[in-house]
């Protein structure tokens, strides 16, 4: 990836700093949302043709891409092409601002394309409508191939621009694609662009895979697996293929998550009954133990700042969820709610923990702040868990499974996402079932 | 009127009978005692009388008076057949968190286990996998199928 990103000359030739008069209310989730044109990009007719691609209709499918992830986030609301009232190449140039009021739209995406010498070449601009000026322009060169990433950094420039947040689009999400009847599972790696795209599966399904998690540095993964039967976590170059198995732990470790750095795997090791916490320092190797308990200790995930690190423990005698320090000290018990609370993972903000909570043979998934404070339940189902946020800390992913019947029948896992603020809750496209997303961090970051 | 009245009192007497009577027939039936599985429906033999396998309530990893009378038989099978080696599976109900249910799981089968080596099997002879919720052996999202998939099961190696 990190050479696709040195081919991506990101070259802003343009930025306009002025007040921006259109600002989407990101606080109240889709109550109102934005009216936005997302033209299609002109196609330059001096283009090339470029293997596998269909030049003439790039355009069109860009702009696609842009109106479904704009149409995702629930604050926007992309409008129909049929009522656009200028060509995409004249529009480009300087839109008709009046035109394109009286279709109610408040902003406005134009843009064009050129593929020439094996290289496509992107501008777009932002038009603020009501304002009658341009808010944003933006211009780069990549390789033809890396079209769908250039609709995904298109839509996070705008998405930037409109709301004051980073954006979420140019990512991907790693996941467990699951096959087979309920109790004959047969579950792979599978990853995919966040818009549910280029799926890639990374293992054949011949041992058990569970839980993988992005490091949000890089795109390296971590994950167990059931390997020779033998579970363990391990670390995976998403890149390369190559994987090793993360420790020398004599039985089962499980639950890993990256450090906030990148540099350390927080894991649960299970041995003789009795489940702690350990961290391994991927360069050094060196093994800490960070749990001494003998109750259940799993599911940690660290801070942002990486001082502390959030887990679920049945020390209480089931399972809640504690906050201590990284090192271990300061063991803290947060949720006190009515119910049994699962799997924190902490907000890449730093402000919120995520959580499954079951309460009554219901599953739920929610927000709270890191002391246990302001429990915000987002949603209910018949079974759910496992969230995982978005890199800007905005939404959170998470997997569904279904009732089955007396023989297994009606069974199914899906991905899902929901705004923290609980609106917006809507099924992730994927080629299989699936469970255990894990969202990545930026790709052009 | 006030017959009427009586025969509906009567009546609902007698229905309020019939729902209690259902709800502690079905329990019987579906051989939950608690919320442990008391019944044979999913069991193996490792031998004629040796059951495979021992139910958990939920969230526990205790075991029961009807386990530790299934482990002592496996222990006695164990003695008897020097050269054998197990694995105990420890697994979960599929209505809890799945990292917990692995660390469950591991608990489960670990107390089996810890059962066995105090009548005289070396620890040796037993390893221990956790398969949390992954493998249920009833595929049903029933009180029942999750109670026979709450359990450990011992399985031989060689």
């Amino acid at each position: 990836m990190k050479k696709i990103l040195l081919i991506l000359l990101l070259n802003i030739f343009l930025i306009n700093k002025s007040f921006a008069l259109i600002e989407v209310d990101i606080t109240r989730g889709n109550l109102d949302p934005l009216p936005i044109a997302i033209s299609p990009l002109h196609v330059d007719i001096k283009s090339n043709e470029y293997e596998g691609i269909k030049i003439k209709e790039l355009g069109e499918n860009i702009s696609k891409i842009i109106e479904d992830n704009f149409r995702a986030t629930g604050l926007f609301n992309p409008l129909k092409k049929d009522a656009f009232v200028q060509k995409p190449d004249i529009a480009h140039l300087k839109p008709r601002f009046e035109d394109w009021r009286l279709i109610k739209a408040q902003a406005l995406v134009t843009g064009k394309l050129l593929v020439k010498d094996q290289k496509l070449k992107v501008e777009f601009r932002l038009w603020d409508l009501a304002a009658a000026k341009e808010m944003d322009a933006v211009a780069f060169t990549t390789t033809p191939s890396n079209w769908r990433r250039v609709a995904h950094i298109i839509s996070d420039k705008i998405y930037e621009r409109l709301t004051g947040e980073e954006g979420y689009f140019d990512t991907r999400i790693i996941y467990v694609a699951e096959s087979g009847p309920k109790n004959q599972r047969v579950k792979k790696l599978a990853i995919m662009d966040q818009d549910g795209e280029n799926t890639k599966y990374l293992t054949l399904g011949n041992e058990l895979v569970l839980t993988p998690r992005f490091n949000p540095t890089n795109q390296m993964v971590t994950y167990m697996s059931y390997f020779r039967n033998m579970p363990r976590v391990y670390l995976l170059d998403i890149e390369t293929g190559t994987q090793d198995v993360v420790g020398n732990f004599p039985g089962m470790t499980f639950a890993p998550r990256f450090s906030p750095d990148g540099k350390k795997i927080v894991m649960s090791f299970a041995k003789d009954g009795n489940s702690d916490i350990y961290t391994m320092d991927l360069d050094t190797r060196v093994v800490e133990r960070i749990t001494d308990h003998s109750s259940i200790d799993t599911s940690p995930s660290f801070s942002p700042d990486g001082k502390f690190i959030a887990f679920n423990s049945d020390r209480s005698g089931l399972q809640q969820i504690y906050v201590m320090r990284s090192d271990g000290s300061g063991v803290k018990r947060i949720t006190f709610g009515k119910g049994i609370y699962g799997t924190p993972v902490w907000s890449p903000r730093g402000d919120l923990i995520a959580f499954t909570k079951m309460r009554k043979g219901r599953f739920y998934i929610g927000v709270m702040r890191v002391d246990g404070s302001g429990e915000r339940l987002l949603t209910e189902n018949y079974y759910q868990e496992a969230p995982s946020w978005s890199p800007n800390g905005r939404v959170l992913v998470f997997y569904r499974e279904t009732k089955a019947g007396t023989k297994g029948e009606g069974f199914s896992a899906k991905l899902w996402s929901i705004d923290i603020t609980g609106y917006n809750e809507r099924r992730l496209k994927t080629e299989t079932d699936a469970s255990d997303p894990s969202w990545s961090s930026l790709l052009s970051k | 009127m006030m017959f009427n009245k009586n025969l509906k009192n009567v009546l609902l007497v007698i229905f309020a009978t019939l729902i209690l009577s259902a709800c502690s027939t079905a329990k019987k039936s579906g051989n939950i005692d608690g919320d442990v599985y008391t019944g044979k429906e999913t069991v193996e033999y490792l031998a004629s009388g040796v059951p495979d396998r021992v139910f958990f309530a939920t969230n526990k990893s205790s075991l029961t008076t009807a386990a530790r009378a299934t482990l002592r038989k496996q222990a006695t099978y164990l003695r008897k057949n020097k050269n054998l080696n197990v694995t105990i599976e420890g697994h979960a109900d599929e209505r809890g968190t799945r990292e917990y249910n692995l660390a469950l799981g591991e608990r489960r089968a670990n107390a089996a286990k810890d059962y066995l080596m105090t009548y005289g099997i070396s620890g040796k002879r037993l390893s221990v996998i956790s398969y949390g919720k992954e493998k249920p052996v009833n595929p049903a999202s029933t009180p029942l199928a999750w109670s026979q998939n709450r359990r450990s099961v011992t399985v031989k190696v060689n």
